[in-house]
């Protein structure tokens, strides 16, 4: 066995340099330090990435994208499929979970201040990758075409819808028309199945790129620590001590998805009927829960303006802000450095709390 | 200069037309007097005759617009109505049909007939004033269609309506007729679709006795009148054995088991031999009729159970995410074989209510089996879990140890 394996390399190393190709990997470290177990989340993300990529592959061999028949097929691949139960409620709650742990790498980026030069373009296309994975859940949603999807998006969409002057044009093309019909579900099939994931492979791959080229940050407070004691810094080799440690992270995110999978298999509701009023006290995901609750929360007048414009237009530059995060990092000033974890902060107790509010709200 | 003045002219000759056309001396002082004789023009208003265009002349006569003597008899002052003209004057224009066509078409013109063949008609007729004239249902000065649900006579306030007398032990007992009509009705099934159901078309006090031919069936007719909307029940009694007994022992068909007013949800306890049965109220141990009973109630709660079954497995399947929402609707299936089966029942042929039970357990021995498939699976997977897991459990186990030889060495 071991023979083989040097053959293959051998065989590799000959024609393409596999060394040089993995020399980077096997000089890469990772700090050590009390805060590394942060680290996991990334590459935990990756791996329920690669989760939804397998799965919604195998679902696109049963999966039929139109308003007659995605209901009837997803149910066949619920019901009559081998193992097709597994499969979906495993790309459902992997989709969850991936939106879960990516919040939670972006936040712990946050706080540990990894944005920070020279990684700020390492920043940016994480949080557009955090983007992406919002618009797969959204996107993704709608396609098993039940009630809940189809009154959800067509709330959703209505947002979008509210901006001046492009608004109009963003809701008809993401609808594909003026309502929420069969034309919406194929488009929404092709953003979730070609338009995404194509563009996330691309900006997944630059940000790996990006975490390679810079390496793993260290937060500045340990930083500091280890310029006055340089006997306590520590480093791990990526490959293969910290790989190992993250596939029995990995291990360990399969475990909980099967069993997630095995006792709570995702409900597939009841088909939709675009000519039924909706359902009473219907709400989004949870992942886009805190804003629906705020926009309902907002006066629908403030002063001479509509409320849920300027609830919109706040978020639209909250985001924008958020994305700009590493070039608002004051260079000198401690306290800009306090005013950018308190916003952090905010961010994620507005975020959480939000969320729990629309969740128990009628 | 002068195109101005006219148009000024014309604006004025309109606005003091319009003034004079709504000028009404009869609220000027009316709306000032106290009950019975006090009419607000917001009471007014709200009347249908007023929406049409009639004021108060045109059913007291006189002379609304004039200041110095709206009650002028040259005018055609009637002042008061009397009870016993009520019908005829309401029916001067309501029997009218050329008239009515005016303001409504589609209403009918034969109140007036109707009333004359009802119990309230005849007896005003020979001179008694206390029974029920159009105003009495209808109300005076606030009459609103029957549609409108502020009506008196809309169909979620006819038996208040008719309760304000025949719910009145005191005013009712020259009569010597039983007033709980109202009390049985508020318990019964018809009410509770009616006011709990918001159905409109639910029965309610006219529904069964006529409106304006007010009228109690009799014993004979009272199964047309249920009939009216329990079409296959009525059908199936009349080829029964009940009917020719129940016409022999002189008693009603429908009312016998079910009453008359205070007609609640019936259940299956009431077929069999049960201390709920109506059966046993003529059947007793040994008769034919009995046995009959026994065994079609028998049926009821074989299918009964079996939907039961069916019903709780599958909602266990369900709780657990398990997909058996096309059982479920199956089972539907069996839930009107039930109802079937309920219905055959007024036939009091074991034969033919076996059809319906059978079929319906048939279907739910089918979904029975669709949810014990589904609590199967359920075990399946729950099983493949736990090895998932322990596979799991053990790559980690291993992993970790490999991790820790490593470093060591």
């Amino acid at each position: 066995m071991r023979y083989a394996a040097t053959y293959v390399r051998d065989w590799l190393d000959q024609r393409f340099g596999w060394e040089e190709l993995i020399y980077p990997l096997r000089h890469k470290t990772v700090p050590l330090h009390r805060l590394s177990y942060w680290y996991f989340l990334g590459g935990i993300t990756l791996f329920l990435f690669g989760v939804q990529v397998t799965t919604g592959i195998l679902l696109l061999l049963y999966y039929r994208p139109s308003a007659n028949e995605a209901y009837e097929s997803v149910k066949y691949i619920s019901t009559q499929v081998q193992f097709g139960w597994l499969i979906r409620s495993i790309h459902s709650w992997s989709a969850n979970l991936m939106v879960f742990t990516a919040f939670a790498h972006m936040f712990s980026v946050v706080f540990l201040r990894a944005y920070r030069k020279p990684r700020e373009l390492t920043w940016v296309t994480g949080a557009l990758l955090l983007f992406l994975v919002l618009g797969f859940g959204f996107s993704g949603y709608l396609l098993p075409w039940n009630t809940l999807a189809f009154f959800a998006t067509k709330v959703g969409t209505e947002v979008p819808g509210q901006i001046p002057v492009i608004g109009h044009w963003i809701l008809v093309f993401l609808r594909g028309g003026e309502d929420v019909t069969g034309a919406t579900l194929t488009r929404f099939f092709g953003f979730h199945v070609a338009v995404l994931p194509g563009i996330t492979t691309a900006l997944l791959a630059l940000h790996l790129a990006l975490v390679q080229k810079f390496g793993i940050s260290v937060p500045p407070r340990v930083e500091d620590e280890w310029s006055y004691k340089p006997e306590q810094k520590k480093e791990m080799k990526f490959f293969p001590n910290f790989l190992l440690r993250e596939v029995m992270a990995w291990y360990v995110g399969l475990g909980a998805l099967a069993a997630l999978a095995a006792i709570y298999p995702w409900e597939l509701g009841a088909k939709a009927e675009p000519f039924a009023s909706a359902p009473a006290g219907i709400k989004p995901e949870w992942y886009f829960l805190w804003a629906f609750q705020t926009l309902k929360l907002i006066p629908s007048r403030i002063l001479v303006f509509d409320g849920e414009l300027i609830g919109i237009l706040g978020m639209g530059l909250a985001g924008a802000l958020w994305l700009a995060l590493p070039f608002l990092e004051p260079k000198r000033l401690r306290r800009g450095y306090r005013l950018l974890t308190g916003a952090g902060v905010f961010a994620l107790v507005y975020i959480v709390s939000m969320t729990i509010y629309g969740w128990v709200a009628k | 200069m002068k195109n101005a003045l006219r148009v000024i002219a014309c604006l004025f000759l309109l606005t003091w037309g319009a003034a004079a056309a709504e000028k009404n001396v009869c609220l000027d002082c009316h709306s000032q007097m106290e009950a019975p004789l006090k009419v607000t023009p917001a009471e007014f208003a709200n009347n249908i005759h007023a929406e049409k265009g009639l004021t108060c002349t045109s059913c007291h006569g006189g002379d609304a617009t004039s200041d110095s003597d709206p009650m002028s008899r040259t005018a055609g002052f009637r002042g008061h109505i009397d009870r016993r003209q009520v019908p005829e004057l309401c029916g001067s224009c309501h029997s009218d049909g050329a008239k009515m066509r005016q303001y409504n078409p589609s209403l009918r013109t034969d109140q007036l007939a109707q009333y004359k063949t009802s119990v309230h008609g005849k007896k005003l007729a020979a001179g008694d004033q206390k029974v029920a004239v159009c105003t009495d249902c209808h109300t005076v000065h606030d009459i609103r269609p029957a549609s409108d649900p502020r009506s008196s006579v809309h169909p979620t306030n006819v038996a208040n309506t008719c309760k304000r007398c025949h719910a009145d032990g005191e005013y009712m007992k020259d009569y010597k007729i039983p007033h709980d009509q109202y009390a049985g009705y508020t318990a019964s099934v018809h009410y509770k679709a009616m006011s709990e159901g918001g159905d409109l078309s639910a029965p309610t006090c006219t529904t069964c006795h006529g409106n304006h031919g007010a009228a109690p069936p009799g014993l004979a007719t009272v199964e047309n009148v249920c009939s009216t909307c329990h079409v296959f029940q009525a059908q199936l009694f009349d080829k029964s054995p009940h009917k020719k007994a129940f016409a022999d022992a002189g008693m009603g068909s429908c009312v016998t088991c079910h009453s008359n007013h205070r007609i609640t949800h019936p259940t299956d306890a009431m077929v069999g031999s049960g201390t709920d049965s109506v059966c046993t109220n003529c059947h007793s141990k040994g008769d034919a009729g009995f046995q009959t009973a026994e065994d079609i109630a028998a049926r009821f709660r074989e299918l009964s159970g079996a939907v039961d079954v069916s019903s709780n497995l599958l909602q266990r399947a369900a709780h657990s995410g398990m997909e058996v929402s096309d059982a479920q609707l199956e089972l539907d299936s069996a839930r009107d074989s039930l109802t079937k089966a309920r219905v055959s029942l007024h036939s009091f042929n074991v034969k033919r209510v076996d059809e319906d039970i059978d079929a319906g357990l048939k279907t739910a021995q089918k979904t029975r089996e669709a949810g014990l498939a589904a609590l199967k699976q359920r075990e399946y997977r729950r099983m493949g879990l736990l090895v998932s897991l322990a596979t799991i459990l053990a790559t980690v186990g291993a992993l970790a140890f490999y991790i820790r030889q490593m470093e060591n060495s």
